[in-house]
């Protein structure tokens, strides 16, 4: 048996990002198809624009379009994707400096090996099929044969190219709420959807661990600090008062008093309990910490600071290392705990 | 060698609101930091450090968003710290920005804060169910409303205290104009009415979700001479302690009564509520601000909220809280203590425009962050400090 329990938590949330205006030229000009640098104060292109010079201060206001060509200035060969990455096959994350910009573009370069990407090397952008306005709208670059001549032009100057939209594009834009490029085509991009998801290994600790497989057999422990006597549920691996972690084990009856609670009418995001419910503080009979708990059994009402409750727990079938199994707190019936015993507790 | 005086000399915010999609993060900061920066007759190429503030990373979703901000801030070249104290984090950075001065490390300083809530949801972020246990954690204001209602059982306040201050904070914003919310007409009797979210906390009893940032520059004695009205800084604290210990006082902690009078004795303040002329306090729900009168020692214990009740605490009362409508009004996370003590700065300078108090020497700019666990405070004053 493991010393500790663990479990996996995943962190997931579909975050928005606000371009402000330049990263949004920037967006804007991928979605078109088109490369857009920004040329900082003391000359350089830089690609994507820097959304302030950083020598003068200023906002980026001086984009040139780049070519969709280049020079491979530095790489180094990625032989185990991870999930998120552009390819799940082996690649090169490449610096490559784009015909027309001074700084290089960090990007993937999709080649099965190695051997098939050199400093020096040239590449060119392959496009997303559908684009949106995002810097996936980049796929990624591949080797080109050779220079092509149309890579030739200065910053600057940027090439007339084909303007490719298409109906996708609009999509994950926003409505502009700055200056409106004043075209005719679809309205700049001022926004984007950034999806993060990161996956942990929960790990409790020695003494939550004694309190989770407690719970499993039916049974609430709580640990002494050896410091300060203050019986902890759950026990923990550091009194926060001494540093001491607490020890023994105290076996709790489950009868316990409402010392405070709140009235959650709010629904959210990840919410697990239906509301309205009551969360409350119980101090459960010979610990002196509360534990935060869901009341039912009596309208929420109703619920009153120094009610007696009693653990309700879940069918024996359904436990687990868990809290939870302990489905919630109801009233005992009896009469309400006297102030005195439990106002230090707020 | 003690401290070395310092001041604020300039000032900086953005125009808060739900969402502020027509800027980026970095845009966001340079709204306030390029108003802080006129405000102060400095520019970027003036500045030797910069220091940065955020609420935690999960509400974004940029985990040390300093590394990419730094160009943006002007960092280049330059010192770039990021403090980290949650919903503290306005107050404390600014702290570190002046203890730079202070210390004579530095002769001018850039801080910023800020928060762009519209990226995410803080709720969600504050609650992210944890395996083995129980989950009803329900955000900030699940984990609040059970302290207020503790609170109001130990004082013995009416129940119509926190509409009170409710009130006052929405009124008060309508004379800020960079605040987020601007609701007319909004009373005691509307706050009343308002939807019980997270009983005894009512929807009009919440901050709002902001997007929005501040910036202040703080500076030596020998840069603030060329300032005609510099906030010194008359004092500067910070305390924390533990979020969950046995017997733990949650409406009244200790490290803000330890801090309170910490900040005291250094500004030299015998009876706060006398001596203070306007408060900035970190209110995120109405309740509150009586809990920190009486934490802060403007009040005796349980007597906080006859302040409010009596007007104490309004524009026209005695010790005005919240003039610029506060956290009630606005809540860019990260940024809101450093609103706190913006505008703490702002009643010393006489530079408060329609909420300014009359006369105001020497304000309270005040945070707290976490489960009431991390305290930054600072007093501010029109005359530079004797000691």
């Amino acid at each position: 048996m493991t010393r500790t329990l663990s479990a996996p938590v995943t962190v997931a949330f579909d975050y928005t990002r606000s371009t402000g205006p330049v990263l949004g030229r920037f967006l804007t000009g991928l979605r078109d198809g088109v490369v857009v640098a920004g040329r900082t104060s003391d000359g350089e292109v830089v690609v994507p624009p820097l959304e302030y010079d950083p020598v003068t201060h200023e906002q980026t206001t001086d984009f040139v379009e780049v070519a969709d060509t280049g020079t491979v200035t530095s790489w180094t060969w990625v032989p185990e994707p991870v999930a998120g990455q552009p390819f799940d096959r082996p690649f090169a994350f490449a610096l490559v400096t784009l015909d027309g910009a001074t700084k290089p573009l960090f990007h993937a370069v999709d080649v099965a090996s190695p051997d098939q990407i050199s400093t020096g090397m040239r590449v060119r952008v392959r496009w997303a099929e559908e684009r949106v306005g995002h810097i996936n709208d980049l796929l990624c670059l591949e080797p080109a044969a050779d220079r092509d001549e149309a890579a030739d032009g200065v910053a600057g100057e940027g090439r007339a190219r084909p303007r490719l939209r298409d109906e996708a594009a609009t999509e994950l834009s926003r409505p502009g709420e700055s200056d409106a490029d004043g075209g005719d085509g679809p309205e700049p991009v001022t926004g984007v959807v950034t999806p993060v998801s990161l996956d942990y290994v929960y790990a409790a600790s020695p003494e939550e661990s004694t309190f989770y497989r407690g719970l499993d057999e039916g049974r609430i422990l709580g640990q002494r600090c050896p410091s300060c006597q203050k019986v902890y549920v759950p026990p923990r691996s550091a009194c926060p008062t001494d540093g001491t972690p607490t020890e023994g084990e105290i076996e709790l009856s489950g009868l316990g008093t409402i010392t405070t609670f709140c009235i959650v009418n709010v629904p959210f995001l990840g919410q697990k309990i239906e509301p309205p419910y009551v969360s409350a503080y119980v101090l459960l009979d010979g610990a002196d910490i509360a534990l935060l708990h869901l009341i039912l059994g009596v309208p929420a009402d109703e619920v009153r600071m120094g009610m007696r409750v009693k653990a309700v727990w879940k069918p024996r079938e359904e436990w687990a290392y868990s809290l939870e199994n302990i489905d919630h707190f109801a009233p005992t019936g009896d009469p309400d705990a006297d102030y005195d015993t439990y106002k230090r507790h707020l | 060698m003690g401290k070395q005086p310092a001041a604020v000399v300039g000032i900086g915010q953005t125009h808060h609101r739900a969402k502020r999609q027509d800027v980026s993060m970095a845009g966001l900061c340079r709204e306030a930091i390029d108003r802080a920066l006129l405000d102060a007759n400095l520019t970027l190429h003036d500045i030797d450090a910069i220091v940065v503030g955020k609420a935690p990373d999960l509400f974004e979703g940029v985990m040390m968003p300093e590394l990419f901000l730094a160009e943006s801030l002007g960092a280049a070249g330059k010192p770039l710290l990021r403090v980290h104290t949650a919903g503290s984090v306005g107050g404390s950075t600014a702290i570190v920005a002046a203890s730079l001065v202070q210390s004579g490390v530095h002769k001018r300083v850039l801080t910023v804060a800020y928060e762009k809530q519209s990226e995410s949801n803080a709720m969600w972020a504050l609650s992210v169910p944890l395996p083995f246990n129980m989950p009803v954690h329900a955000g900030a204001g699940g984990y609040f409303a059970p302290h207020v209602r503790s609170y109001i059982r130990r004082s013995g306040a009416p129940t119509h205290v926190g509409a009170i201050v409710a009130a006052k904070d929405r009124n008060n914003a309508l004379k800020n104009p960079y605040a987020h919310l601007h609701n007319e007409g909004t009373t005691v009797e509307s706050v009343l009415a308002s939807t019980m979210l997270w009983d005894p906390i009512r929807y009009d009893e919440t901050c709002p979700s902001s997007d929005g940032a501040c910036a202040l520059v703080i500076v030596d004695e020998d840069t603030a001479k060329a300032s005609p009205n510099p906030a010194w800084i008359h004092g500067t604290v910070m305390r924390s302690e533990s979020t969950s210990a046995a017997e733990r006082d949650q409406v009244n902690p200790q490290a803000s009564r330890d801090a309170a009078a910490y900040l005291w004795k250094q500004a030299g303040i015998t009876d706060p509520f006398e001596e203070i002329d306007a408060a900035e306090i970190y209110v995120p729900f109405s309740w509150f601000e009586p809990m920190w009168l009486e934490s802060l020692g403007f009040a005796g214990e349980g007597e906080g909220w006859q302040l409010t009740e009596s007007g104490e605490t309004a524009m026209t009362g005695r010790l005005p809280v919240n003039c610029s409508g506060g956290v009630l009004s606005s809540n860019p996370i990260g940024a809101s203590g450093m609103l706190r003590f913006g505008e703490a700065a702002l009643q010393v300078r006489g530079a408060a425009g329609e909420h300014q108090v009359d006369g105001a020497r020497r304000a309270l700019g005040h945070a707290y962050g976490g489960g009431s666990q991390f305290f930054a405070m600072w007093v501010v004053g029109s005359e530079k400090p004797t000691s």
